[in-house]
């Protein structure tokens, strides 16, 4: 059991780093409760796996401190912080059988073989490879593969938590439901601080109740999943979770109204107090699921011409123009298609302002 | 031009991969061929670009027979689901490589490199080489070489599935806008239902070696014929209820009934089996006609516009699909919602008997 | 997959055919027609059966030859082997070291077969060379590779293993570098000991390439000829006079054809068989345990 502390975290893969793109972690300052689900999502070299290795202890930060449940281990080896880890793909001694696979953690650290076994036998049912344990680990399916990789993790009684890498990549559609769930069961049973690394936002939402969102070396936005598509606190969050991503709209403010070329659009006041101190480049962002789509012009509607329409079965995606500027409506199945000139509404509660990539509230 | 395919059987070693297929292209048509791996949508691309030959049957290419047609000799582009690039040559030289065999002069050459990396957003990476772009810049290589050529015939065989899902989203709206402006006949594989809505045009649903279905991707994906075309045309997989129909009422599973109406109500007596894609189902009533189904929940996919909410009913896998991120407790006991009016009715033999009525689905704008 | 039907494909084949017809299966053929006559010159022989493969057979000094042989491969095995695993576990990973060290190692492969055994000759002459002087003048222990049996013996080895160990070194060290980079951190997080890793990580996947430095290795070291024919022709007495050295002295210094080419066939079985033997006991090592 652990929590996680990462103080002011730095790192950079370059002996003498000169400019911010030089560094593979820009600073990250960050606690993962004992206990927690917690998801680290982003794209591809947005530094997330460098995080999980700086966690894991296969890298040493060039700054900053990793403290586990408040002690300082950052100069210490994975071997001594108590932690496993799944990779993206199964790494498994191929020589040995499932049975050995999972007692060989145990038996480097000099557990006696009766004790073993008990832990063995115990994690196998959990893990449902009750079956294969005297098979020879190579021949088996993937996601047995990965099970095992988890269980070694599992069988220690000292681990305090459990770090993954993209560890679905290699599985079968049809067999991720099935794993997904498995974690979840496990994350519940054994209670352990689990730290899931993904690109895929559906694997990060479904495992974590925490979700860390990375973005050129940082971590933008840590929240629930809820937060996370609701309340977006940074332009990426807005554009990475969610089909289509977040619209965006340039604009200025004036009054309690953003104006977007000749629109204005009614923000609540509160907002609009804050946009109008605000520097920088000032978007105006709303989902695509929340933007209405009206026949006639009513209450602080602004006009829009469509674009196009995307039938996608279970829901459309209209494109429109407003002002010069495109954004997207999604509506579902049972709403008509509108055609030609619409008006649109912007619920104020939906409707957020970003200064810089930033939310402002 | 036009490409037939006629009575094609393909067979490897005793394996039949593909039974009998007959589909028709016309130019300047989209078509998606749609099935679950393994379906035989490969095998089909690889007979029509003629570097498999079928075991039996004829490709017609304008009515002219080029079974035994050699792929060099005709005109064919395909982009695979690998990015499948040049390593040693760079964006510029990868893209005009179709070009230089065919021996066009090199200030064409050069004016179509430049026109087609524009339209497909690479024009800044023409010096790079394919090893120092990232998976989608590869992806995008591999297709401008596909589209440079004007090759009649534009094969694409599940070319966005190794992308991250962003990529893969903003791809799939570019590549529906360059497909619209193109005289070949271009045919895609896909195992997503909604990238073959997508792509709009005609579809053909194939399964197992099979062409189950084929009509235009709407019509199909609200019609599908069978129950076999309605698992291969839903994501999340679509949810079937076995049921009977007797005396003016119906019964699923072990206690869900409702009124015979809507489409259903000229059905005669007898079992049949109900589908419902999942965004019919739902955690809240939305009409006072809502039938009600009793069941657990087992897990919540979320992928952050929608919830999938996966819960068993009497053994049975629901998966029900609520817009936003919905958080719902494993093991909890919840109540399903569906209307009568948005069920698929297919016989015993698996036929579809009745479809909901588009006219019901769809409201009128306020 | 069907291909097209093309049968002017068989002519890419001919080629070949031709040149394995003339590189392996002419000069085959011929030694089976020496082998079963008795040939006395140009246009004289007569056709004798099995009498040369029965007379070999029961030759004695073949029978030595071939212990002789079964035991030097075996020293081969036995010394290249573990120390070409342990160079390639001792060479860095990365950095300008890599090529200093593998450039360095693959020295002794570069050079002339017979120019080794020249060179090795020199080194060792007791009146002159390096080694040679060194031991009996400097350290004082009596060396003469020309006189006595032990000394041939062990100058041979150390001339086998300085020549034949990189060959060990550069199939290891791919085999390493092969590995990915999560095995290890793995093993790390599992508490494995470096002896853990080295025998339930690394040894395993180095399997495919040891097995085929270990039967490249036997073929060469059953088959060597050139290296001990310089430095020790044999000598001294028969001690080093392997298979290889023996049939040529049957088939060219005593001209005797039909023995020699009985010979040779039995050679080549021997070869065939061996390989094949510790090709399938290779495959099913580290196989690991029963299912």
């Amino acid at each position: 059991m652990a929590r996680i502390e990462l103080n002011e975290v730095v790192h950079s893969y370059l002996p003498k780093p000169k400019s911010e793109s030089d560094y593979a972690l820009k600073r990250i300052h960050n606690v993962w409760d004992d206990g927690g689900a917690c998801a680290l999502l982003g794209p591809s070299g947005c530094g997330k796996t460098t995080l999980l290795n700086i966690v894991s202890g296969l890298l040493t930060p060039s700054r900053g401190r990793v403290l586990y449940d408040g002690k300082d281990v950052t100069e210490l080896p994975p071997e001594k912080r108590n932690i496993a880890q799944v990779f993206q793909f199964p790494v498994l001694y191929d020589t040995m059988s499932v049975f050995n696979n999972l007692a060989f953690p145990l038996r480097n650290r000099g557990l006696s073989e009766i004790k073993v076994k008990e832990r063995v036998l115990e994690v196998a049912e959990i893990l449902d490879l009750t079956p294969f344990l005297n098979k020879r680990a190579e021949g088996l399916a993937a996601d047995a593969k990965q099970k095992i990789s988890l269980g070694r993790g599992l069988v220690r009684s000292d681990v305090a938590a459990i770090l993954f890498d993209e560890p679905l990549t290699v599985i079968d559609p049809q067999m991720k439901w099935y794993l997904r769930q498995k974690l979840k069961d496990i994350h519940e049973e054994f209670k352990l601080t689990f730290i899931y690394v993904t690109h895929d936002q559906v694997e990060a939402l479904t495992f974590a109740d925490q979700v860390a969102v990375m973005f050129e070396g940082e971590i933008v936005q840590i929240g629930s999943p809820q937060d996370l598509f609701e309340n977006p606190e940074h332009r990426f969050v807005g554009y990475f979770i969610g089909s289509p991503g977040m619209n965006f709209l340039e604009c200025t403010i004036e009054g309690n109204e953003a104006r977007v070329d000749g629109a204005g659009i009614v923000l609540d006041e509160e907002t609009a107090a804050k946009g109008r101190k605000a520097s920088g480049k000032l978007e105006l962002g709303i989902r695509p699921m929340y933007l209405e789509v009206h026949a006639r012009s009513g209450d602080g509607m602004v006009k829009a011409r469509v674009k196009g329409v995307e039938d996608l079965g279970s829901y459309r995606i209209v494109a429109l123009m407003l002002e010069g500027q495109t954004l997207k409506a999604r509506l579902p199945e049972d709403k008509p298609v509108p055609e030609g000139e619409v008006w649109l509404a912007f619920p104020p509660q939906w409707t957020k302002l970003f200064a810089d990539g930033r939310l402002i509230s | 031009m036009s490409l037939v395919l006629e009575n094609i059987t393909k067979k490897v070693g005793r394996e039949t991969h593909l039974y009998n297929i007959n589909l028709e292209f016309e130019t300047g048509s989209r078509n998606v061929l749609l099935g679950h791996t393994l379906a035989g949508k490969t095998s089909l691309l690889r007979l029509m670009a003629g570097l498999d030959r079928p075991t039996s049957g004829r490709v017609l290419v304008s009515g002219e027979d080029v079974t035994g047609k050699s792929v060099r000799k005709r005109s064919v582009a395909m982009v695979y689901q690998q990015f499948i690039n040049y390593p040693s040559l760079t964006v510029y030289k990868n893209i005009a490589s179709p070009l230089k065999i065919a021996r066009v002069k090199k200030g064409e050459i050069d004016r179509r490199v430049r026109r087609t990396a524009e339209m497909l957003h690479i024009e800044e990476m023409l010096d790079r080489l394919p090893a120092e772009l990232s998976g989608g810049q590869q992806q995008r290589v591999a297709i401008a070489r596909a589209l440079i050529g004007d090759a009649e015939l534009l094969l694409l065989d599940e070319p966005l599935v190794n992308l991250d899902y962003k990529l893969r989203e903003e791809l799939r709206v570019e590549l529906h806008d360059i497909f619209e402006e193109r005289k070949a006949i271009v045919v895609y594989t896909t195992t997503e239902p909604t990238e073959a809505l997508m792509l709009g045009g005609n579809i053909a649903v194939i399964d197992e070696g099979r062409v189950l279905q084929t009509g235009l991707t709407p019509e199909v994906y609200h019609n599908p014929a069978t129950t076999k075309v309605a698992e291969v045309c839903s994501d999340p997989p679509i949810n079937f209820l076995k049921g009977t129909i007797k005396g003016g009422a119906v019964r699923m599973g072990w206690n869900i009934e409702m009124p015979l109406e809507h489409h259903m109500k000229s059905l005669m007596d007898g079992d049949y089996m109900f589908g419902v894609r999942s965004n019919h189902l739902s955690l809240s009533r939305n009409d006072k006609e809502d039938v009600e189904i009793p069941a657990k929940v087992e897990l919540a996919e979320i992928n952050g516009s929608e919830t999938f909410i996966h819960a068993d009913y009497d053994g049975l896998r629901l998966v029900v699909q609520e817009n936003g991120v919905r958080l719902v407790r494993i093991g909890a006991e919840i109540t399903i919602y569906v209307s009568p009016s948005s069920f698929f009715v297919y016989d015993e033999a698996g036929a579809l008997v009745a479809s909901p009525s588009r006219e019901a689905v769809e409201g009128k704008l306020t | 997959m069907e291909k097209w039907p093309n049968n002017k494909a068989w002519l890419l084949v001919l080629p070949v055919f031709v040149i394995v017809a003339f590189s392996a299966i002419i000069p085959l053929m011929t030694v089976i027609n020496y082998s079963v006559q008795d040939i006395f010159g140009p246009g004289q022989s007569v056709f004798v059966g099995t009498e040369w493969f029965r007379e070999m057979l029961a030759d004695h000094r073949l029978h030595d030859a071939l212990w002789r042989q079964f035991v030097f491969s075996g020293l081969v095995l036995l010394i290249e082997m573990p120390l070409g695993i342990l160079i390639a576990l001792a060479m860095p990973k990365k950095g300008w070291g890599v090529a200093v060290c593998l450039v360095t190692v693959a020295l002794p492969l570069l050079i002339p077969w017979n120019t080794i055994g020249t060179i090795w000759m020199i080194f060792t002459r007791p009146d002159i060379g390096l080694f040679g002087a060194g031991m009996n003048n400097l350290m004082g222990i009596p060396f003469d590779h020309t006189d006595n049996w032990l000394d041939a013996w062990i100058t041979v080895m150390l001339m086998e293993v300085w020549h034949w160990t990189p060959l060990v070194v550069l199939m290891a060290y791919a085999g390493l570098r092969a590995i990915p980079e999560v095995y290890y951190q793995a093993a790390r997080i599992d508490g494995a000991s470096a002896w853990s890793t080295f025998l339930y990580i690394q040894l395993p996947k180095m399997r495919g390439v040891l097995t085929i430095a270990f039967l490249l290795r036997f073929m060469d070291s059953f088959l060597i000829y050139a290296e001990p024919f310089v430095l020790t022709g044999g000598g001294p007495g028969n001690s080093t006079t392997f298979l290889s050295i023996y049939l040529v002295k049957i088939a060219l210094l005593q001209f005797d054809l039909g023995p020699g080419g009985a010979f040779s066939l039995i050679y080549f079985v021997i070869v065939l068989l061996f390989c094949f033997i510790f090709y399938q006991a290779l495959l099913r090592v580290g196989k690991g345990e029963k299912v």
